[in-house]
């Protein structure tokens, strides 16, 4: 005998400014089954949950429907509140009167009606609901890092230092990403590798921390809390035990015009390297694609000169497969180049820099020590001008949002010129500045007042090459567009900072969200911004979005408390929301004739197959076999089925045909 | 001057009527001056692109007049640079050529607008009557509108020596039809 | 091969020599042109600037006529007319009300069916004919002037890229020249401002000029008739201007091919020019 208790809400006036509750309420009464149905203002608050508890015990309620808003909003706050009460939690079931029904229609008696309609179907739901107990799933406290930027290395760290393990892959031969690249960084003009490089050992040195450089994901298995991910680990053609980072091979390597990436193409390396001094690992790597071993099997000087013999031509990738309880996200960013804008020349003005190639002719470690030289002849360049917003903002382009640090680090590159130089000219063209972080105006303001760097409001129309000089034709709206023409010696655009290569193909191996330019979506903008809609997978740095330093280092450190979080308990507990293959006694056993089409059906790999077997061994029937860890209740195997065999825990055949069958 | 944006409806201002005649959103423009660092006749503009796209982006009735008696918008020789540039994909041209028919309707249009003006006149009365243009007829009715009866006059002769001046008119057979276009679209001769 | 071809007036009048030698050259590579018949002006810069219909109703009447001779594609060698043609058939693909509404204007069905090309697409085309009979290379080098309508705005003519294009460039190596790179390809010339602005006419067409013989062009390339009126026509307006002398002569890109074929200049209506531009080919010996 059903006793349901219907409880309607208000929500303040989001539903009955449209829907009359008191009504839906009195509706509910009439529908047979319900012995109790009242109408509240706000049923989440403490007094409205404690009035369906109070129902529960006094009415001996065997169900209860909350009529409010929808149950991605409150579905856990209702069933926490009913099971206080003493009763399962999944015979709570929710009536969406909000997003289904008086945020989306007009008031009126229609309206009214078919939130009553809403009610009682979700009744007659609950009259086939059985109680259920939720999956309890064992957590493996273990961190999967994928990036060793600075938000990698950070987030490494701190999931370390709380106990936990970590396996950090980074894609290229050494940590450090971009950050290790910068001359120095704003608002401070700290060098950039002498805050970074004690954290890139730390990370290497940690006890917690196991490092795969040169290494990729490759495939991604599993749920939260336990993942089973393959890295692959590129061969670097070195016995990393005997290596001991001496570097006698990078210098002799004969084939010495490969273009350097640290260097962003400003200068060249060989095809055994390391990618720049301070690497982590310091060990190199050999670059098979440009190797003259590889390509026509001649040369292996390398082999002949190492002292310890560690040369391994031979040497295959490595597939390492890990099991892992939650992943952090640090893929970091790209920087557009110069060759995507026609009107400044396609890229092939070699003193039309991009912000990045800047950094490297700033650097103490770049290709000319941090003397201002440009690319093309050596030459010091007596003017240089800076524009910014290149290619963000820009519709045109594909790029409609800002790229937030190129404001500031075109002010830093401007100041670094005029340290370097104090009689250079120095120009920036810009259109808005953004500077809104801590002490970041005031650098600003240092560029244009101490520095006399001159800033230009206005976009540049065209850049061309003329006699060893750059012309740029800018305009200042601030003079109601006058045209402004510059004869300059360097160029540097503050290009678009764009989602990392592969962004996409990661994303999809990983099933996390992603938006229109590849960046990967938070869960919620506002108030999960390390988080992604795949749980147990977390986001840190640019990967997710445009982002300085010191963002980003804060952003890593939450998701590093997101995981510790995770880890904190032993257990995880899942919805019991899954499909179950049915089972019937001998010689039945089940309506499943193993035709195996939910098998192949399901996106989660959800599905396995079980023998049913005699007492000699001897194989009876195979069925299929949920496992009730990896399964995500999508119902793709319930639709699939032909015998009707599979249903949903919660969500069965027979309930959906009742709430049908009730309108 | 001090602005004060229209206190009509919003659809009756001159940059709804771009918008509704051309489909170009002044809204969009964000006044980077892109147009302008490109345009290879700013430096001769009273008002550049930049600045009558902000003055009619505003929606101030004194401000629209302005930019509809500049001779800047006359200047716009559609090379579609700026267009091209535009990082918000503004239609610059569009807009010129809106705002020249605009200013001639409302008797706005600036006094060096003149001899332009008269030569597309007189390139379309000669498309009008014949169905092509007639160079010499061209010419002629310019100089009688713009009365520059004796400029690029060493021009004829040498033209004519080298065969680039036909003598006589070429008739289309469609030429009914032609006027009734005109009547239809420019309507009566201006 | 055939093709449907609109010589667009200027062709028949003060740029008679890119008619005389488009003709020239299609005859030699066997590409038959089928001319519109009773074609009317395009309009060119001055119907848009009066009247945004008529600068509709003009190119469509063209288009209609096209259709209606059978034709599916329309070569229109001067830029200002392939532009005209483009920007009105792009706008009238967009909206069946308005390809309605033109047709009741022009008193011909409108259907938008036939596709409208340029003289460098159809050239680079039929490269392969113009390589076999490319039998007296130019040998000089050249700077290939686009102007603006061939390549602006880009999603109308969509062909060759914007900034720095080169399609020009390649027809002219498979002449035999040298296309130099230089930086006003597609600088405006000062377009139709010929006659009632002469003197932005100078300075803009000056500076091509100049930047051109900057460059070390012997002669510079076009294809399009207000350019090369701009250029040519007005070139003692730009050398007054400059206060020089530049002599460089202004050829259209089927003149310079119709050369490197071996065709008479006269043919190819090289007299026709006001800066001399009987130029031989390098290998001839002789000079312009």
């Amino acid at each position: 005998m059903s006793r349901i208790g219907v409880f309607t809400c208000h929500c303040g006036e989001n539903i009955n400014g449209t829907v009359d509750c008191g009504k839906v309420a009195e509706s509910a009464r009439g529908v047979p089954g319900v012995v109790h149905s009242v109408d509240y203002k706000y049923m989440c608050s403490d007094p409205g949950q404690s009035l369906i508890k109070e129902a529960i015990r006094e009415h001996r309620l065997t169900g209860v429907v909350v009529a409010a808003c929808s149950p991605r909003m409150h579905e856990p706050t209702f069933r926490n509140a009913v099971a206080e009460a003493g009763l399962n939690p999944y015979l709570c079931e929710m009536a969406n009167l909000r997003e289904h029904c008086s945020w989306v229609h007009e008031k009126g008696e229609a309206t009214t009606a078919k939130a009553a309609d809403l009610v009682r179907v979700m009744v007659e739901k609950v009259k086939h609901d059985q109680p259920l107990q939720p999956i309890r799933v064992p957590v493996t406290k273990r961190a999967l890092v994928l990036g060793g930027g600075i938000a990698g290395i950070q987030a490494a760290l701190d999931i370390a230092n709380a106990g936990h393990k970590v396996v950090l892959v980074e894609k290229s031969p050494s940590i450090g990403g971009h950050m290790s690249q910068l001359s120095e960084t704003f608002p401070t003009l700290d060098c950039s590798q002498c805050i970074l490089t004690p954290r890139m050992v730390e990370a290497a040195r940690h006890p917690n921390i196991t490092l795969y450089t040169y290494a990729e994901l490759e495939k991604l298995e599993g749920f939260i809390g336990n993942f089973k991910a393959t890295i692959r680990r590129k061969a670097r053609s070195l016995d990393e035990k005997l290596c001991t980072g001496c570097g006698l091979c990078t210098t002799k390597c004969p084939n010495k015009k490969i273009k350097d990436e640290f260097n962003e193409g400003l200068a060249t390396r060989g095809a055994i390297y390391v990618p720049f001094p301070q690497a982590v690992p310091n060990k190199p790597v050999i670059d098979k694609l440009n190797c003259t071993y590889y390509k026509t099997g001649k040369c292996k000087l390398c082999e002949k000169v190492c002292p310890t013999g560690a040369i391994r031509f031979d040497q295959e990738d490595e597939l390492v497969t890990l099991d892992v309880g939650a992943i952090v996200l640090a893929t970091g960013f790209k920087l557009m180049k110069t060759d995507q804008f026609p009107e400044y020349g396609y890229g092939k003005y070699k003193d039309v820099v991009d912000g990045m190639q800047f950094e490297r002719l700033a650097s103490a470690s770049g290709p000319t020590a941090g003397a201002m030289k440009r690319p093309s002849d050596g030459k010091a360049p007596e003017t240089v001008v800076f524009v910014a917003c290149s290619g963000s903002r820009d519709r045109s382009k594909g790029v409609p949002y800002c790229s937030k640090v190129c404001c500031m680090y075109t002010a830093k590159h401007a100041m670094l010129y005029k340290h370097k130089m104090h009689h250079g000219k120095a120009y920036v063209f810009y259109m808005d500045i953004r500077s809104s972080g801590k002490d970041y105006d005031e650098f600003v303001r240092r560029a244009i007042e101490e520095d006399d760097v001159s800033y230009i409001r206005g976009r540049v129309s065209r850049i061309y090459e003329e006699d060893g000089q750059l012309i740029v034709q800018g305009a200042d709206t601030l003079q109601n567009g006058r045209p402004v023409e510059i004869k300059a010696d360097l160029v540097v655009l503050a290009t678009a900072v764009q989602a990392q290569d592969g962004s996409e193909a990661l994303a999809q191996k990983l099933h996390v969200s992603y938006d229109p330019y590849h960046f990967f979506a938070e869960a919620h903008p506002k108030l999960k911004p390390v988080e992604t809609n795949t749980a147990g997978i977390f986001l840190a740095g640019a990967c997710q979005a445009p982002r300085d330093i010191p963002e980003t280092v804060a952003q890593a450190s939450g998701a590093a408390a997101k995981v510790a979080g995770l880890f904190s308990r032993d257990e995880l507990t899942r919805e019991p929301v899954v499909a179950v293959v049915n089972r019937l006694p001998a010689p039945t056993f089940s309506y499943c004739v193993g035709c195996f089409l939910c098998q192949s059906a399901c996106p989660y790999q959800a599905i396995e197959q079980e023998q049913i077997k005699a007492r000699d061994g001897s194989v009876i029937r195979t069925l299929a076999k949920v496992n009730a860890g990896l399964c995500q209740g999508c119902g793709t195997c319930v639709a699939t089925c032909r015998t009707k065999a599979i249903d949903i825990q919660g969500f069965s055949n027979e309930q959906i045909f009742a709430e049908i069958m009730t309108l | 001057m001090t602005g004060s944006p229209h206190p009509s409806a919003p659809s009756e201002t001159l940059k709804a009527k771009v918008e509704q005649a051309t489909g170009v959103k002044l809204n969009h423009c964000y006044q980077c001056g892109k147009c302008t660092a490109g345009c290879p006749v700013a430096q001769d503009m009273d008002l550049t692109s930049c600045q009558i796209l902000r003055l009619v982006q505003f929606g101030d009735p004194a401000w629209d007049r302005q930019a509809l008696q500049s001779e800047g918008i006359w200047l716009c020789l559609a090379c579609e640079t700026c267009s091209t540039r535009c990082p918000q994909e503004v239609a610059v041209p569009k807009v010129m050529d809106f705002l020249r028919a605009e200013a001639v309707r409302r008797d706005l249009a600036h006094p060096r607008s003149r001899d332009i003006l008269a030569f597309h006149r007189a390139f379309m009365d000669s498309v009008r009557a014949t169905g092509r243009l007639y160079e010499i007829g061209l010419v002629a009715d310019y100089k009688v509108r713009s009365r520059h009866f004796l400029k690029d006059v060493m021009l004829a002769p040498r033209m004519l020596v080298r065969g680039k001046l036909p003598l006589l008119p070429h008739l289309i057979k469609g030429r009914d039809a032609m006027k009734r276009i005109f009547q239809r679209t420019l309507g009566v001769k201006p | 091969m055939r093709i449907g071809y609109y010589p667009g007036c200027s062709l028949l009048g003060s740029s008679r020599e890119f008619d005389e030698s488009t003709r020239a050259v299609a005859e030699a590579i066997g590409l038959e042109l089928v001319t519109v018949p009773d074609w009317n002006c395009c309009g060119a810069s001055s119907a848009h600037v009066l009247d945004h219909q008529l600068s509709l109703a003009l190119p469509a009447r063209i288009l209609a006529l096209a259709e209606a001779a059978g034709l599916t594609e329309l070569l229109a060698p001067c830029a200002a007319c392939y532009n005209r043609l483009c920007s009105a058939r792009t706008e009238l693909e967009a909206d069946p009300a308005a390809r309605e509404a033109i047709s009741r204007i022009i008193e011909l069905p409108y259907q938008g069916r036939v596709k409208v090309v340029n003289i460098l697409e159809v050239l680079d085309r039929c490269q392969d004919r113009l390589k076999a009979k490319a039998t007296a290379p130019l040998g000089r080098k050249v700077a290939c002037y686009y102007g603006c309508l061939l390549v602006r705005p880009p999603r109308v003519v969509a062909f060759d890229r914007p900034e720095d294009p080169m399609s020009m460039d390649r027809l002219m190596v498979l002449a035999g020249a040298e296309p130099l790179a230089w930086n006003h390809k597609t600088e405006c010339c000062g377009a139709a401002f010929s006659v009632t602005r002469t003197d932005l006419v100078a300075r803009m067409s000056g500076r091509i000029v100049a930047g051109a013989a900057k460059a070390g062009a012997e002669a510079i390339v076009v294809a399009c008739p207000m350019c090369h009126s701009n250029l040519d026509m007005r070139r003692p307006e730009c050398n007054a201007l400059l206060q020089a002398d530049h002599q460089l002569p202004v050829l259209f890109i089927t003149q310079a091919l119709g050369l490197a074929m071996g065709l008479d200049p006269v043919r190819l209506g090289l007299q026709r020019h006001m800066v001399p531009a009987l130029l031989q080919p390098a290998a001839a010996g002789a000079k312009a």
